[in-house]
């Protein structure tokens, strides 16, 4: 009995102190997240909201850098789904090509991902190599290339010096040497199927190029991943492929969750996109400010919509290791 | 296999000493099992298979950047020379001068050098500091906010373009700034508003920094900062002493990531320097030096594909030196960061 309330007694100011601990280090939090929670509620959201109102009405710039709104309604958004017949073609056109390339990137960043992992001759070389595009393909750079090979597409490209559309040329003329339809067209596969493999290997350099990100994040996820399992999965004698889907695949599986939304948001948010370059040269004209606040918002509503999608049909097979 | 042949002979030569003799597997079987096995062959088929396509995907993401070098050295007539291929017939460097002085390379490079820099130091830091905060404290709203930071990663940037240039056409905070001076001010071609956005973590790419931070921390034992508390460590002097060191390698990826993300960046580059007052990266680009005679010249485009292709070179050269250089902490940091979904 005695020692009973001893015990209390001794428990009770600790558990108080624990728990101004934690309230301390709530406190603290606030504190850390400060910059960006000032910044965003002063600046950004403001910046939001006006995008939002700037999609709702007309927009006129006056003297000495100044601007008035007038409040139009659903005009924009009207102007922009039903008026303009180019921006919904060059949506869904956009959207197609999109949800076709988000497997083939993330099945090639995960296998590659897998080989990058292995014990082999030369790994620490490939490995810088295979991450050159994350630091060089983008912005400027990306924006000459595609210049580029838009020019040569126009113009006639039977010249002999390699005008740097040359990674096109090349895993062109690799889809063109292997003749994949002829490969693919004798097995009993859907026709659509082989477009689709044939179509992927045409645009190699496009997939690579765009699975940088995606690979660091699976090699992380092969990292974490203890070797312990692997070594008793040896030892019961199961085979490397076995491994892979039995071990390596589940334990991959929130990586594949977090590559497939990055790959969308990274597809969609590139200056590259198609449907990014046609509201960027809608933003351009005179009066079509406004029209292109519009444009943006649907297809800002699009991405969320195939974010949701991707998100809840994978979710449902991921596995979450319990870690304690 | 017969156990009587296979057992060693063991003979009593001198007192210390033993003479064991083996009867040796003859060649033929040891090579039997060793290499005619199907578990050798497939084992080789896999090394010959992934060598192939290992280099194979190396010269596709190498074979532009080769083909660029090449055709930078090519002179004027090698453009219309249909036998020219990569070798230049006529070497010159001739592209590489006009570009430097037509297009104000060296200028261009220091103001982004300086942009560059100063944008990735302070999104790495600021962004190391957020992810600390969403990755180590439970306080209310935590995941609310963190979806915040999510909806800045996924709001295209177009969405923001008109908006972003008229706030920051006539700056303004509530009003405060019109207060104090009369009229909001112009903060386009300074480098204020990239300045502003990076304070808050809102720049370039940073939420994607700030998810991979808070993985990283995710993955720090909450021990270390506990005994650090029990030693009497205030929370910001953990977070200084004790978790920054401890995050060198991620937070080297995140500046690697930053500063090169930053350095070829158009969208923020064009949408905040309007007027080229300040000479950028992007500017070094969209210049065809008049010197260059392109104009009704029999190989135009090819010659011009070759300058802009040149001027690209130009702009990465100093992130491919970079890069050389810390590589190796970009993988590290990764393998360190065990990011989890």
């Amino acid at each position: 009995m005695n020692k009973n309330v001893t015990a209390n007694n001794a428990v009770t100011p600790k558990r108080r102190k624990a728990a101004s601990l934690d309230k301390r280090k709530a406190k603290a939090g606030w504190w850390f997240i400060m910059p960006f929670l000032v910044v965003f509620v002063v600046v950004y959201l403001p910046m939001v909201i006006d995008s939002l109102r700037f999609s709702f009405s007309d927009l006129n710039f006056t003297k000495g850098g100044g601007y008035t709104t007038t409040f139009v309604g659903l005009k924009n958004y009207h102007e922009a789904l039903a008026a303009d017949a180019e921006f919904t073609e060059i949506l869904v056109t956009g959207i197609k090509q999109l949800v076709f390339d988000i497997p083939a990137i993330v099945i090639f960043s995960l296998f590659m991902a897998v080989l990058l992992n292995q014990k082999m001759f030369g790994r620490a070389m490939f490995r810088a190599i295979f991450f050159i595009p994350v630091i060089i393909s983008t912005g400027v750079i990306e924006y000459v290339d595609q210049s580029n090979a838009m020019l040569t597409y126009m113009t006639d490209s039977s010249s002999a010096v390699d005008d740097g559309s040359g990674a096109m040329s090349a895993s062109e003329s690799l889809a063109a040497a292997a003749n994949l339809d002829w490969l693919f067209g004798s097995m009993k596969v859907g026709g659509g199927l082989v477009k689709y493999v044939v179509d992927i290997i045409a645009n190699v350099y496009d997939i690579i190029t765009r699975s940088g990100v995606q690979m660091l994040i699976f090699l992380a996820g092969l990292q974490s991943i203890s070797p312990a399992i692997y070594e008793s999965c040896q030892i019961d004698g199961a085979a490397a492929w076995e491994t892979f889907w039995k071990i390596t695949f589940p334990m991959i599986s929130p990586m594949i969750l977090v590559n497939t939304i990055y790959t969308v948001i990274d597809s969609f948010t590139r200056s590259t996109n198609s449907v990014m370059i046609y509201i960027d040269k809608i933003y351009a004209k005179p009066d079509g400010t406004t029209l292109s606040s519009a444009m943006s918002w649907v297809y800002f509503l699009f991405v969320i919509v195939i974010i949701g999608i991707f998100a809840f049909a994978i979710s449902k097979y991921v596995f979450y290791q319990r870690r304690d | 296999m017969n156990s009587q042949a296979t057992a060693p002979k063991v003979t009593k030569e001198t007192k210390n000493k033993i003479r064991v003799e083996f009867e040796r597997t003859d060649f033929w079987t040891r090579f039997r099992l060793k290499y005619l096995s199907l578990k050798f062959v497939t084992t080789v088929i896999w090394v010959i298979f992934r060598l192939v396509l290992l280099i194979g995907i190396s010269y596709v993401i190498l074979s532009p950047v080769l083909s660029k070098v090449f055709s930078s050295f090519m002179g004027r007539e090698d453009f219309v020379d249909v036998t020219v291929k990569y070798i230049a017939k006529n070497p010159t460097l001739d592209i590489y001068k006009t570009l430097m002085i037509e297009a104000e390379y060296f200028e261009a490079f220091f103001n982004t050098l300086t942009l560059s820099l100063f944008c990735a130091v302070l999104q790495t830091f600021v962004c190391c500091v957020i992810a600390y905060g969403f990755a180590k404290f439970k306080f209310k709203f935590n995941n609310l906010l963190f979806a915040l930071v999510i909806f800045t990663m996924i709001v295209p940037h177009e969405t923001l373009q008109l908006s972003m240039f008229v706030n920051f056409k006539a700056f303004d905070v509530f009003g405060i700034v019109e207060l104090i001076t009369g009229s909001p001010i112009n903060l386009l071609n300074t480098y204020w508003p990239l300045t502003i956005l990076s304070l808050g973590g809102l720049g370039f790419k940073n939420g994607l920094y700030i998810y991979m931070l808070r993985q990283f921390f995710r993955g720090v034992p909450d021990e270390l900062e506990e005994s650090a508390y029990l030693d009497g460590s205030g929370v910001f002097r953990t977070f200084i002493q004790i978790i920054i060191p401890l995050s060198v390698p991620m937070m080297i990826t995140v500046f690697l990531f930053s500063f090169s993300w930053q350095w070829t960046d158009m969208f923020y580059t064009e949408l905040f320097f309007p007027k080229t007052s300040i000479n950028l990266m992007p500017d070094v680009v969209e210049v065809i030096p008049k010197a260059l005679e392109t104009q009704g010249f029999a190989g135009q485009k090819m010659y011009e594909a070759a300058i802009r292709n040149t001027s690209s070179l130009l702009v990465m050269a100093p992130l491919l030196v970079m890069y050389l250089f810390c590589q190796r902490y970009l993988i590290a940091g990764v393998e360190r960061s065990g990011i989890v979904g």
